[in-house]
């Protein structure tokens, strides 16, 4: 019965992922940029709501809402000064673009913050504590079923609005050939603003299940930035429904790690990182920049 | 009453000069051929009418404003669609997303007219445009244009790769569509098919115009002696 409460716990720490590595998949499918500020961004939204909380004693999940168009606004212009600009010289660019963006984000929030650990855990009510007894061995916690259920409405609403409306066709059709796009009358500055605004918004909600599920301060997102760029590569770059599984399954490998001994958690997760690079772009052979 | 006038325009990519110093003009309803050897500049010039290439010198001019340096987005919703070269079809797009992507101006082209002019897309219709025949997909890139209704439809070799059943097929559908009194710049490599459907023949050299002339007027050897600069007109 512990092994199927691993999995399960797998599950929900995994959803928790993919929400996290969302954004950075929808960045790096529509642009080709890797966000290295990603998990900064995250962070520096669960320190909006955590702001708004402070401030007005409201719960955490409110608190988001109200968040939510300060983070949209934010994403339009991270991409509209910096991203936008760095596009236009390189693929190296944009990488070290946002480094240095990741490195100001953290040191905003310190100036801001201080260092103290921080957690909405307490403000967020029952649904952190409260669970469901399934069996003697075997509880499911609300808080994890929120996140599994928030993450699968967030993938689905994202593929839905990419297959089915016309703003989606324009952002696949900029993604695929930008040059193109302009010639049929997109404009793929904006595309790629919305995208940016797209994928800050969701990692905003990745910073607030942070912030709710554990603890964050203002040098969090660097390992929030690992776990998301595992779960985008395991799945597949570029792919959204691969994002969602490759969240899930790193969850898994963490949270089944974990259970053989709870040093292994962060461990087992690399390795199955590892392991789909090197199946995946190795041609299934270690080489070790062997002569080709 | 003039819908498009070139002046002077000036092309580079880095160094190499591609267009230089080419002025021309095209009235509504009228139907240019750009024609010339390879490197001769046509594609670079229309992709600056279009707004794909920023000029280096010189301004385009439509329907008297001038777009010289406009995004091509914009001049798409001014009524300026080109057909690029190599098709450029948005591979995972259905057929009819293709289409749907491009809809900018109201006006006589909606996806069902588009289908009616080319059949062959019906059945395709949703299915990714990565799985069409060059034919379908060549088909597919002209409605694409159509679909923004444009005023100007600028068409970068359009036969480029294809069986000349197709070719036939495409220039076929193409008539029909200049009957109805859209303005065409195309370019042709094709000889034969350039002057068999356009009004007007720009002939360029090294990124010149050479010759300029109504398709009837211009007897064979002097055109075929401008494409390859064996003898230079006066």
């Amino acid at each position: 019965m512990t092994v199927v409460n691993a999995v399960l716990q797998g599950i929900f720490l995994g959803a928790f992922y993919a929400v996290l590595a969302c954004g950075l998949s929808i960045m790096f499918g529509v642009m080709r940029v890797i966000n290295l500020a990603h998990g900064d961004v995250a962070v520096l939204g669960a320190y909006v709501v955590f702001v708004i909380v402070q401030g007005t004693g409201m719960s955490p999940f409110v608190a988001f809402v109200v968040a939510l168009p300060v983070m949209i606004l934010l994403g339009y212009l991270l991409q509209l000064t910096i991203l936008e600009r760095s596009l236009k010289s390189g693929i190296l660019t944009p990488l070290l673009a946002t480094f240095g963006l990741s490195i100001v984000i953290q040191n905003l929030l310190l100036i801001t913050f201080s260092p103290d650990v921080r957690s909405l855990g307490e403000n967020a009510g029952a649904v952190t504590t409260s669970s469901w007894q399934v069996t003697s061995g075997l509880s499911v916690s609300t808080l994890g079923v929120v996140i599994l259920v928030v993450a699968v409405i967030v993938f689905g609403a994202l593929q839905l609005f990419l297959s089915r409306t016309r703003a989606g066709w324009m952002m696949r059709a900029t993604a695929e050939d930008s040059d193109a796009a302009e010639l049929v009358g997109i404009d793929s500055r904006g595309v790629y603003a919305r995208a940016t605004a797209l994928a800050v918004a969701v990692a905003a909600l990745g910073g607030l299940f942070l912030a709710i599920r554990s603890v964050f301060d203002p040098v969090s997102g660097p390992t929030q930035l690992i776990f998301a760029f595992e779960a985008v590569v395991i799945g597949g770059m570029g792919s959204l429904w691969g994002t969602l599984l490759g969240g899930l399954a790193l969850g898994l490998a963490q949270t089944l790690g974990a259970h053989i001994n709870p040093e292994y958690s962060a461990l087992t997760g690399h390795l199955l990182f590892l392991a789909v690079l090197i199946v995946r772009y190795g041609g299934g052979r270690v080489s070790f920049g062997t002569a080709r | 009453m003039t819908l498009l006038r070139v002046e002077e325009l000036d092309c580079r990519y880095g160094l190499l000069q591609a267009v230089r110093g080419v002025s021309f003009e095209v009235s509504p309803g009228e139907t240019v051929a750009l024609i010339g050897a390879n490197g001769a500049g046509k594609s670079t010039l229309l992709r600056a009418v279009a707004g794909a290439h920023k000029p280096h010198g010189g301004r385009v001019m439509f329907d008297g404003a001038d777009v010289t340096s406009m995004p091509a987005h914009r001049r798409v919703s001014l009524g300026i669609a080109l057909v690029p070269e190599g098709r450029r079809l948005f591979p995972s797009l259905t057929v009819e997303e293709n289409l749907r992507v491009a809809a900018a101006r109201r006006g006589r082209w909606n996806v069902q007219s588009v289908l009616e002019v080319f059949p062959l897309l019906q059945p395709r219709r949703h299915m990714p445009a990565a799985s069409l025949s060059g034919g379908e997909q060549q088909a597919v890139a002209i409605g694409r244009a159509l679909m923004s209704n444009p005023r100007l439809l600028l068409l970068d070799e359009v036969s480029l790769g294809l069986a000349p059943i197709v070719v036939d097929a495409v220039y076929r559908s193409l008539a029909g569509i200049i009957s109805e009194g859209t303005t065409v710049v195309l370019v042709e490599q094709d000889l034969t098919r350039a002057l068999e459907v356009a009004g007007r023949v720009i002939c360029m050299l090294e990124g010149r115009i050479v010759l300029e002339g109504e398709a009837a007027s211009l007897d064979r050897d002097r055109v075929i002696g401008a494409y390859f600069g064996l003898k230079r007109p006066a």
